[in-house]
Parts: C-alpha cells; structure tokens; sequence
C-alpha cells in the first residue's frame, strides 16, 4: 500500500475554507514543539505568543497597527500572484516609497508648509513605489529577465539606498550623528484616529483598499483578466488579453501600493526616515497574501493574523527570553503549512496498492 | 606582482562559496524543480558549520554539518513541492524565510565566537612559486574540492546514464514519467543533493571566509547563486566563468572602497546586486527569439497518474 495524490473532480469549496485553518493549527503545534526544544514550557509559551496579545487592549492597538502595512502590501502582491506574476521585492518597493514620501517632509522640515505636505507625501510614495517596481516589470516584457530575481536583487539596493540617505546627504544636522532624519513636522504626520492611540488613519487607507480590490477583482473586466490570465494563459492570449501588458500593470499596482504602505509606516509611526524602518513587512506580506488564499478579505484577516505574530514575538522574547527570530521561524513554518494544505483543496489522499510491475521499456 | 597575486587569491576565496551553492541548484534545475530556498539553506549551513566547528574544533566536522543542515531543510522542500505538489516558488520563499528564522535561532550563541578557518595547501617550493603558485596550489580544501564537484557534476549529467536520466525527468517529466523513470525520486534525489551544496556553501563563509558568525552573513549570495545558474545558461562549466566574474565584483567594490574615492559605500555595496540585475537582463536579451535553454519542465508540479 501506499499513499498517493488524486486530483479532485473539482475544486473543494470546504477544503478552500478550511486549509488556512488546518495551517494555523498545524503552526501552533508545530510552535508547541519548538517551544519545548528550546526548553520552554510549550502551552505557557504559547499562550503568551498567540493568546495574551488578544486580552491587552494596548495589544490589540498594536496588531491593527502592524496589520495596516501587511494589508496594503499583501493586497497588491496577490493581484500578481493571481497573475502568475511574481513580484517577490515588495520590501524593496515599501522602502522606497518611505523614500520618496518620506523625501517631501525632509524637504519641507521647518518650512511651515501647510496640510498639503501629507497628502502630496502618500501620492509620492505610491508613485515611487510603482516606478521602482516597474523596473522588474519592463526587464521582464522587454527582455525577458526573471522577475523574481531582479525584484528581489532591488530589495538590496533599496536597503543600501536608505542607509546612504540618512546617514550621507538627509541626516539630521542636529541628531548627535545617529543615522537618522530630523523628526518629522505635524503637516507631515498621519492623523492618529483617536486621541492618545496609536492606531492611525493609515487603517482606513488599508479598508478601503480591501474594498477597493473586492470589486476590482470580483466586479470589473480588468478583475477577470487577472485571474483568467493566471487560471489560463493560453485561453487569456486566444480572448485578445495581453499577458505582457498585465504583467506591467500588476507590478504597479502592487508596487503603489507597497510603496503607499511605506510611506504610511514612516509618516505614522517612525515619524522619520532611519535605516532600519522595516521588520520585512514585504516579506510577511508574502506569508499574508497566500495565508488569505490571494482574497481581499481573506488577507485582511491573515494580516491580523501576522502581525499578532510580530506582537507576540516581541512579548515572548521579553518574558521568555527567546529570540526574536523565532517569528521568522513560525512564518516560515505557515507559509510551508498553508502551501501543502493548499494541495487538498485540488487534490485528496488515496490509498493505492503497491506497483505490481513496471509498464513500459527500462 | 604581488596586488595581482592578492587580487586572484581573494577573487577564488569570495567566489568558491557562489560556486558551490550554485552547482547544487543547477542539479535540481536540470532535474525540474526551481527551489528558491538557496539564501535560507547556505544561512542555516552557515549557522550550524560554525557551531559544528567551534564545538568540535575541526573543520570538517563544520562542513559536514552544513552539508546535513542544507539536506535537511530542503527535505522540507522536497516534501512539500514533490510529495504534495506544492507551488514551488512560494515553498522557496518560505524556505528561505524559515532558514533565516533558524539561523538566527542556531546562531544565537555563537555571535562574538571565533574559530581557526580552514587551513590552506601548502607544497614546499610549488606554493612558493610566484604570481600562480599560491592562487593555484595554496588554496583551502573547499576551493579544491567545489572545482572537483563541478567536475563531477559535468561527468554525470553528460557521460553517464543516471545523468540522462535526470536531464530528461526535468526536460518532459510526463515522458520521464512514461519510461517508467520513478521522477519524484530522482527530483527528490537531486533537491537534497542541491541543499547539501548550498549548506555547504554557506558553512564556507564563517569556516574559511571569516572565521566567525554573523547573523545575515550570506547576504543574497543564495540568490545571486540562482541568478547564476540562469548566467550560465544551465552549463556547469559557464557556472565557474559566472562565479568568477561575480566574486570579481564583489572583491573589486571591496578594494574600491578601501582607497576612499569617495564613492560613497552604500553603492559599491550594491554592486553586486545591480551587476546580477544587469546580467540577468543582458543575457536574457542575447538569448532574445532563440528562446530560453531552461528545462521544460523547469517549476512545474508533477503528479503521477496511478
């Protein structure tokens, strides 16, 4: 006997549903066991990773904080995924929209400039954001070039890029020689939605975007090609659709909105521009977007997910003393758990008998 | 005379660890199956060759543990993208991140350590000699033997029948399949063949490239590997000319950075990654209508039927 995989006669609407969650589960147990290889009392350990974050309001704060940046990048990523384009340098694009956003309260510092400075920051994120991301896109149509590697390549750049700038030409004169820009200015910060949180209206942006890309991908003929194009390119090329073109378009729009969520982070919660602005949100989004099945609301729930994770992290490595990479290790452990639960909604286990005899010439 | 000789031997010791990773991933390539994960394998070999060595203190034994740790992570990978059919660019970023996670986990201990690196071949007058005798004859035993692997590797895939085998299970595994070549098995074979190169590749860097640990010490050397692969057009021979030339670059930024030309940092930093960009680019270009020489079957799922 032996076990084998047997495609489904059609997809598993309840296995859809339900692999994210086998995923989760699966991660948690998973989590148990690690926790006790490092010595740590497993269901303890667990509770104060996964579960305590949910009961301190301050927590709870904090997670729609974090989930706002991994919703708007993981968004985007899934129209390209849905594409079968894969853009993997998210990070790359979100540095650089924290750049060219960030930029415009560099330069207006002190000035006096009016509540223009905000708005006009978030349109320049979202437009560096598209512009660095077209870079893979246009190797990719006009030469060919994988782009997974060049878009992932640019992530360095970017990372080298930001280091340059804060602490070469945009360091704050005045900042005892830390790597960091001046502070930035009230017309420059994003509104906090109630007084003395720290949840911002970055939170809405991310709604809306959910919103927006339901009826984008469910509603609208721009929706159908990106999933027909990725379900069935050749059905997509003989329909007249244009898989070099949709693969520039996707680029950008994840690119915006990566970079959208860059700008958003620095300008709500760092408030200036410092190397380090990032814990690889556009890695995480990866996780999120494959997590949330490529789906709008499916992500919104996966990003809370995530970045209960990153929360979690944080209060482990204080009250358990385990190192903060160990979150790298469960996301890394989810998008394996997710990937493999994904294969039962188009296939299922069967138990086969053994091969009697091997057809065919050897 | 003797800034040539300098520049040679750094250009072979920053190249072997690219060398080695990559000749793992052009195996699994030729087999069909794309694993992404090259960063996160050579960053846990990295982790536990250095635990290995400094507890052991031999070298060897550090090698071998990263040859294991690599094996072991990609047989998650092999599990996930073979066994259940997994998409297998997403697996690899996950194996990449998860790697990442656990290095940092493994390593934890290590940071600040220090271990004797891997000793070099000394022949009495041969090793003396001038200009080529240290760079060809004074080198450590993992230069000696990623020149030998590739060697072998070249043997297998063109002059043996098992090399064939796995050129035509990555070429059209549905015709592999077929024959009635088991193509999970070879595909399996070849993806923890590849994760034994890139663990070994990375545990090169904290046992002879500098003999410590630093967390993120293979910085994208794992997917500058995969980019050359892509170089070298599949060919394991092209691979060594792509490992040179990149160790090149890297060690060219490196002496450029030294003389202050008041380049600032940050760019000669980058320009290992922006050299990769340029040559993916360039040579897909070259290659233009005569169409890709990738296999086939190259990141296709297979399942058997019955």
């Amino acid at each position: 006997m032996r076990l084998a995989l047997e495609r489904r006669a059609e997809r598993s609407i309840a296995m859809a549903l339900v692999s994210p969650l086998i995923a989760v589960a699966l991660t948690l147990a998973t989590g148990a066991l690690l926790f006790a290889l490092l010595g740590k009392p497993p269901v303890e350990a667990l509770k104060i990773y996964f579960f305590e974050p949910l009961t301190d309001p301050w927590a709870l704060q904090e997670i729609a904080v974090k989930a706002t940046p991994l919703v708007l990048i993981a968004v985007g990523l899934s129209l390209c995924y849905l594409a079968n384009v894969w853009n993997i340098g998210a990070e790359g694009q979100f540095l650089i929209g924290a750049i060219t956003g960030g930029w415009l309260a560099v330069a207006t510092h002190g000035t006096g400039a009016g509540y223009w400075v905000l708005p006009a920051m978030l349109v320049l994120g979202a437009l560096g954001g598209a512009a660095y991301a077209l870079v893979p896109a246009v190797f990719r149509v006009r030469f060919g070039a994988s782009e997974i590697l060049t878009s992932l390549m640019l992530v360095y750049v970017a990372e080298l890029l930001l280091d340059y700038l804060v602490r070469g030409p945009w360091r704050d004169p005045k900042g005892f020689n830390f790597p960091t820009t001046a502070e930035f200015d009230a017309v420059a910060a994003m509104p906090t939605l109630i007084e003395g949180s720290r949840l911002h209206l970055g939170a809405i942006i991310a709604l809306l975007v959910v919103a927006w890309a339901t009826v984008m991908l469910g509603r609208t003929l721009k929706g159908f090609e990106i999933k027909l194009v990725g379900a069935a390119p050749r059905a997509a090329r003989f329909g007249g659709f244009s898989d070099k073109w949709l693969t520039v378009v996707t680029f950008l729009i994840s690119g915006a909105l990566a970079g959208l969520a860059g700008v958003i982070e620095v300008s709500a919660t760092v408030n200036h521009l410092q190397p380090n602005i990032s814990p690889g949100y556009g890695f995480t989004a990866i996780i999120v977007a494959f997590l949330g099945r490529l789906n709008p609301a499916g992500i919104l729930v996966a990003a809370l997910f995530l970045a209960l994770t990153f929360i979690g992290g944080e209060s482990a490595q204080i009250s358990l003393k385990v190192p903060l990479d160990l979150t790298k290790v469960f996301q890394g452990i989810l998008l394996f758990y997710v990937l493999a639960c994904d294969t039962l909604i188009l296939y299922r286990f069967r138990l086969l008998p053994a091969p009697k005899a091997v057809h065919g010439i050897r | 005379m003797e800034f040539v000789e300098a520049v040679l031997l750094t250009v072979i010791t920053a190249s072997t660890p690219l060398l080695l990773a990559a000749s793992g991933e052009l195996v699994v390539e030729r087999a069909g199956v794309l694993n992404l994960g090259v960063e996160g394998m050579m960053i846990v070999g990295g982790a536990c060759g250095f635990a290995g060595a400094y507890l052991t203190g031999s070298i060897a034994i550090g090698a071998l543990c990263g040859i294991l740790a690599g094996a072991a992570l990609s047989a998650v990978f092999a599990a996930v993208t073979l066994g259940l059919a997994a998409n297998q660019v997403a697996s690899g970023l996950a194996l990449t991140i998860l790697g990442v996670g656990l290095s940092g986990l493994i390593g934890a201990g290590y940071v600040g350590q220090k271990i004797d690196g891997a000793g070099h071949l000394y022949i009495p007058y041969v090793t003396d000699i001038p200009l080529i005798g240290k760079v060809i004859f004074g080198e450590n035993a993992f230069v000696y033997f990623s020149i030998a692997l590739l060697i072998g590797i070249w043997y297998f895939l063109y002059r043996t029948r098992a090399g064939l085998i796995l050129r035509a299970v990555g070429d059209n595994h549905a015709s592999a399949h077929a024959l009635g070549y088991p193509v999970l098995r070879i595909r399996m074979l070849a993806v923890l063949f590849g994760g034994a190169c890139a663990g070994l590749g990375g545990a090169y860097l904290p046992l002879a490239y500098t003999p410590f640990w630093v967390s993120g010490m293979t910085a994208g050397r794992g997917w500058i590997a995969l980019a050359l692969v892509v170089f070298a057009s599949w060919l394991p021979f092209r691979l060594m000319v792509g490992a040179y030339l990149f160790g090149g670059i890297t060690i060219l930024q490196l002496h450029a950075q030294a003389t202050g030309l008041g380049i600032p940092s940050q760019l000669m930093s980058s320009l290992p990654y922006l050299a990769t960009i340029l040559v993916l680019v360039a040579i897909s270009w070259v290659r233009g209508r005569r169409g890709s020489p990738a296999p086939a079957s190259l990141g296709l799922a297979f399942v058997p039927d019955r």
